[in-house]
């Protein structure tokens, strides 16, 4: 299974590394040093909730809702900062624990009443998305200080801020999942729930972290998000499910759980936006690149299936 | 014995309301809703928010027939909302164009059809899980749409063209459609044995294929059918106003599976009807009419239906526990 893994994870380096050539003979704006950071700067907020998705998926659940958690702590954030007062720093703590909130509301629905995650974060997709509406009526909050801006616009050593945070968060995940008992734990549940379980090993407690860390990863990257875009607004990350679950499977991780690693996620997250970024540079509009993130999607499973079948059979 | 003893002392009404629990619940919501809004301002129950009501929102009842086989049958379909917009604008821009109204009704239903026989042939040949597929066929149809449109309006339809518009002894055509289809497929659902089989895959698969049935057909077929209606619902969404946008409606898809969730099909397949997901969809209707007239603001609607679907499933899970507890 492992070697698949690899193999996998090589046959995705390779076809990387073929679009960086083909993308770079395209458009000479494309291997720049700007043009590469910038599209860091673009890729953060996806793959920050990218490297939250993999444990969840790894773990045989999905999480649809973190999409509209972006959209309700961003909300939740101009709020918390504009209408009620509190200062700033304040505020974004505030609105990533509201994120976490949500994430640990997901987790209960699921682990105490047995909803399938795919049901229960499609509801809650509905619920904080309209609970964004709600709250912010269409008003958008803008007027953020100059040094929040720091967070989504400005840069460490010649490096975006988000994607220091990005690296940080991305090294994090790769221990935990791949070295830690949290990790093993994780891939016990998802390969096998009811074996997990027979094990001793804490299932219910496991995905109920992962969905809080899930809740609170979309609130950091909605902070970020305002920071970049200087401006909240109530549809902020609406299909963002989409791009971090590609990505996710894109790098791997079996849809059906139990397999998956974050290098994998990270080269899914490097292969999606690198294409978006060379199509955008050869005239595609945005809505194209849509088209073919989703035909990338349904080829990658449909390949995985197939070369899975041939090695187990 | 004893299970026999019970089941034979039911009178016909414990058995009506065992049978169609969840569809008399919609039905009661529905009821007491009219009751008390229309008590609270009068113009509620007028004709013309009546017909907007029932009328205006058929096309979500139509499409949730489909959605309904769908979820039975064991699967889910995302992307349906984009699918309806790209058929609506097939069957606007057909209708511009010099062909004849009826290819301009017929061919989208078809195209309907197509494409999600190959969506179902995918999930059950090739293995995908639904809710993949369906998201990567929700941004290949709605990137598709938008950059073909450009979000350009299309207008200039012939006046035949109007399906939803017309009217038969007062009624709009809208909600016959809504009636009449979903009576049909109630029966259907009931007594014809691909009905019978959708059940059956649902509930579970391999006992349905130990039976003798071939769940991957089953499921090709049920997509298939959820195409027909999916181009249905486009119809009577493209023209029951003067405009086609050619986007996608917002929320279109989750406000069609909502509808068949609340009206008790059990997401986790093999239970509910199209009776139920009909009259949910009309509770719907009445629901975002409703905070139109009581004043509260439309931006909450998206909240109300996420908390409707969130209490349904909680509400679904319980009883299956019970059920479980019950036979054990």
């Amino acid at each position: 299974m492992s070697r698949y893994l690899v193999r996998h994870e090589t046959i995705l380096a390779v076809l990387l590394v073929l679009a960086l050539i083909v993308l770079s003979f395209q458009s000479d704006r494309f291997f720049t040093v700007d043009n590469l950071l910038n599209q860091g700067r673009l890729m953060a907020e996806v793959g920050l909730i990218a490297l939250a998705m993999t444990f969840v998926i790894v773990s045989a659940g999905i999480d649809l809702s973190v999409g509209s958690i972006l959209g309700l702590v961003a909300i939740l954030l101009g709020v918390f900062w504009q209408n009620l007062g509190l200062p700033l720093p304040l505020a974004m703590v505030l609105g990533v624990v509201a994120g976490g909130l949500a994430g640990l509301f997901n987790g209960i629905i699921i682990t105490r009443f047995r909803v399938p995650p795919l049901i229960a974060t499609l509801a809650t997709l509905a619920l904080y998305r309209g609970l964004a509406e709600g709250i912010s009526q269409a008003r958008s909050v803008r007027g953020y200080p100059e040094w929040f801006f720091v967070l989504g616009q400005g840069e460490v050593l010649g490096v975006p801020t988000q994607v220091w945070i990005f690296l940080v968060c991305a090294a994090v995940a790769a221990v935990v999942l791949g070295l830690s008992t949290f990790g093993r734990a994780t891939y016990a549940a998802g390969a096998n729930a009811v074996a997990a379980r027979f094990s001793g090993i804490p299932v219910d407690r496991t995905i109920l972290l992962i969905y809080t860390a899930s809740g609170l990863i979309s609130g950091l990257a909605a902070v970020i998000f305002v920071s970049r875009v200087s401006t909240t607004r109530s549809d902020m990350g609406t299909g963002l499910e989409l791009d971090v679950i590609t990505a996710v499977v894109l790098g791997g991780t079996s849809i059906f759980g139990g397999r998956g690693t974050i290098i994998g996620t990270l080269l899914g997250l490097m292969l999606m936006q690198a294409l978006k970024n060379g199509l955008a540079l050869a005239g595609v509009k945005g809505d194209g690149t849509i088209v073919v993130i989703g035909l990338i999607l349904i080829a990658t499973i449909i390949i995985s299936n197939l070369v899975r079948r041939e090695t187990d059979g | 014995m004893a299970v026999a003893g019970v089941l034979g002392r039911r009178s016909a009404a414990s058995r009506l309301v065992e049978g169609y629990g969840q569809e008399l619940v919609v039905l009661g919501a529905i009821a007491a809703l009219l009751v008390i809004v229309g008590t609270v301002n009068p113009r509620f129950l007028g004709e013309n928010n009546l017909i907007s009501m029932f009328s205006g929102n058929a096309y979500i009842a139509v499409a949730a027939i489909g959605m309904s086989l769908v979820i039975i049958s064991g699967h889910i379909d995302v992307s349906v909302g984009s699918l309806i917009g790209v058929l609506a604008t097939i069957a606007g821009t057909l209708a511009v164009g010099d062909y004849p109204i009826w290819v301009a009704w017929t061919v989208p239903v078809l195209v309907g059809v197509v494409i999600n026989t190959f969506v179902g042939a995918l999930i059950a040949y090739f293995r995908i899980p639904s809710i993949v597929v369906t998201l990567g066929m929700l941004s290949i149809l709605k990137g598709g749409l938008i950059s073909y449109t450009a979000g350009t309006w299309i207008t200039g339809m012939p006046p035949e063209f109007f399906i939803a518009q017309a009217r038969l002894f007062g009624i709009p055509a809208p909600v016959y459609f809504m009636v009449v289809l979903t009576i049909a497929m109630a029966l259907w659902m009931r007594y014809a044995a691909l009905g019978r089989a959708i059940y059956a895959v649902g509930g579970n698969p391999e006992a349905a294929r130990a039976s003798g049935l071939y769940p991957e057909r089953v499921c090709v077929a049920a997509f298939a059918m959820h195409g027909f209606f999916a181009g249905i619902a486009a119809l009577l969404f493209a023209t029951q106003l003067q405009v086609i946008q050619s986007t996608v409606p917002p929320n279109l898809e989750l406000t069609v599976i909502t509808a068949s969730v609340i009206g008790g099909v059990s997401i986790l397949g093999g239970t509910g009807t199209v009776i139920g997901s009909t009259l949910a969809a009309i509770l719907f209707a009445c629901i975002s009419s409703a905070l139109v007239f009581l004043n509260v603001s439309a931006y909450w609607l998206r909240a109300v239906l996420g908390l409707l679907i969130l209490a349904t499933v909680l509400a679904d899970m319980a009883r299956r526990r019970r059920h479980r507890a019950g036979r054990l």
